[in-house]
């Protein structure tokens, strides 16, 4: 199975990675072999393997309802680039 | 052309948790911003989410009420964007396996019927933070107070054919979840964010039109009024021969305008996956019998009994009960008060008035039930008016003082209702105005004697300072003048 450059560009927008054509014609060819070895396995006759959700076989413990954290917002801030008025600054996002 | 109208809702319903879903941060509203923003909320790395069991009780408490399967084994998926107010770059939700299955709410309209709104299912999942686009120097601020604060996203089928249905669903939804004490249910604060999805078909047609989604809807009025505008829109559209395209839309209810947010061509590419942080959940019998046994009386057993107990009609009963604080409240009234039906009146009148007027909640009313039930006693026993009773509730309500007997004593609102006393004021009234009084003896149309009746209230309230029970005056005058 092979990928087209268009699929490449936009996992990339997604990922917001930034790729340049020349990366663009590599991975191609490198995604293009994962997904021959995915069609490998999916060759494999599985219908009667129930879907794992995850490889460990044990279940979740849950949390009592009971605040635990106390106000760090200093420290946290402190590697902050940008902070006024306890709110994190981040670039203009606009709808 | 005749269209039917089909419409399906999401609503997130924050759950009233004290912390959040997968850390142990507080989820107290109005805190100074990013104080409950710890470690796992922040995506550090390094860190681990612990699932709230709480979320996980009152998830299944919804389920059970909604008569809905419960999801024995259900599991986290991420849900992949990015967006500043969502630190980790995924949202964790679930997809494949949800805490609570199909189900379904019986609604009654207002035209008698009732009517079934079946729930495709209902799923956990995590709340973002707040973005504030004030200007700080050309950047966005960033509150992360809100996110992981737990939420449940409940779907349904699209049962819904008309705005006015779909708003008695959303109200009896608010109504189970208030009641049932899982969320806190104030709309003002985002605690319950309605997506609509609309769609219309020719009349009787099978086939579903394309639908598109209007978002984050956070109160009844604009939820009908952005129903009716979307509906209108696609009824335009098709009408003039075009169709439809499905996308997002952004309703504003100031403006009663709409805009289109992104359409599905462009739409989000999530690439759900699961969670490789959280192993599965699993709900056994015993979780699910512990939660079975904290549901409350739900809001139609509760409608029920207010029938029962307080023989109030059908209409009283579903207005009073619908709401839980209202209810309690109308409990509290109906104990004092002892005459329920009028507790009942006062309530949906002058106290759900003022409410409105000053946009209040019940739980901020300055009023107690007990405090209106005293008033409703001392309407009952003739010791005020209903005009006095207003001046006693307006005072009560401006906290000039909280004690009904106290203000009536103190503003001499107290009728007089001695019929001595009364009966001495009348004949003294009457001997004033021996014009009057032969008018109404000559007059022979009953109808016209009653209103000349009227003139005569007037002097008699002035006469007595505005203390005289008029039922009274009206008895005794009636038999002074003959009939």
């Amino acid at each position: 199975m092979s990928i087209s450059r268009e699929d490449i560009e936009k996992v990339a927008v997604l990922a917001r990675i930034k790729v340049d054509d020349e990366q663009v014609s590599a991975l191609e060819k490198d995604l293009g072999n994962i997904l021959d070895l995915v069609d490998q396995l999916s060759a494999a006759d599985t219908d009667s393997v129930e879907p794992m959700a995850h490889p460990l076989d044990a279940v979740q413990r849950l949390r009592p309802d009971e605040v635990t954290e106390t106000n760090q917002r200093e420290a946290f801030q402190a590697i902050a680039p940008a902070t006024e008025d306890g709110l994190y600054l981040v670039p203009k996002v606009i709808e | 052309m005749q269209w039917d109208i089909v419409i399906g809702l999401e609503i997130h319903v924050q759950l009233a948790t004290k912390t959040k879903i997968f850390s142990g941060s507080s989820t107290a509203y109005g805190a100074e911003p990013n104080t409950q923003a710890n470690a796992v909320d922040l995506a550090m790395p390094g860190t681990l989410p612990v699932p709230n069991e709480n979320a996980f009780r009152y998830a299944v408490m919804f389920g059970l009420a909604v008569n809905a399967e419960i999801g024995r084994r259900s599991m986290f998926e991420r849900k992949n964007y990015f967006y500043p107010d969502l630190p980790k770059g995924y949202q964790t939700t679930q997809l494949e396996q949800p805490i609570v299955g199909p189900g379904y709410v019986d609604v009654d309209l207002a035209n008698g019927e009732t009517k079934r709104v079946r729930i495709h299912h209902a799923h956990l999942e995590e709340d973002a933070g707040k973005s504030l686009h004030e200007d700080y120097h050309g950047m966005s601020g960033i509150d992360l107070n809100r996110a992981g604060t737990p939420l449940i996203e409940v779907v349904t089928e699209p049962d819904m054919n008309s705005a006015e249905e779909a708003v008695a669903f959303a109200k009896k939804l608010h109504s189970l979840v208030t009641s049932l004490g899982i969320c806190d249910g104030d709309m003002s604060q985002g605690s319950m964010r309605f997506d609509v999805n609309i769609s219309l078909k020719p009349k009787g047609s099978d086939q579903l039109g394309t639908r598109t989604e209007t978002k984050n809807l956070n109160s009844f009025r604009f939820m009908e009024q952005a129903i009716a505008h979307e509906v209108e829109r696609q009824m335009d559209i098709l009408e003039d021969g075009g169709r439809i395209i499905q996308e997002t839309r952004l309703y504003n209810g100031d403006r009663d305008e709409s805009r289109s947010m992104r359409t599905k061509e462009e739409a989000n590419d999530y690439r759900y996956f699961p969670c490789p942080d959280l192993l599965p959940v699993v709900i056994d019998d015993d979780f699910i019998e512990d939660a079975r046994s904290r549901l409350p009386e739900l809001p139609d057993a509760r409608k029920a009994r207010f029938k029962e107990q307080y023989g109030l009609n059908d209409y009283d009963a579903g207005l009073l009960s619908g709401d839980a604080k209202l209810a309690a409240f109308f409990e509290e009234a109906a104990a004092h008060g002892k005459d329920a039906k009028l507790a009942a009146n006062w309530i949906q009148g002058e106290f759900s008035a003022r409410l409105k007027a000053e946009d209040k909640s019940v739980a901020e009313s300055p009023i107690t039930g007990a405090q209106l039930g005293d008033l409703v006693v001392r309407i009952a026993d003739n010791t005020v008016s209903s005009a006095g009773a207003k001046k006693v509730f307006e005072a009560l309500w401006t906290g000039e003082n909280d004690n009904v007997d106290a203000i009536i004593d103190a503003k001499g609102l107290k009728q007089v209702s001695d019929t001595g006393a009364l009966e001495a004021m009348v004949d003294e009234v009457l001997a004033g105005m021996p014009d009057q009084v032969a008018q109404y003896q000559n007059e022979e149309d009953p109808k016209k004697r009653k209103k000349m009746l009227g003139g005569f209230m007037g002097p008699l309230m002035k006469a007595s300072k505005g203390q005289g029970n008029p039922k009274l005056f009206n008895e005794i005058l009636v038999k002074k003048l003959g009939g």
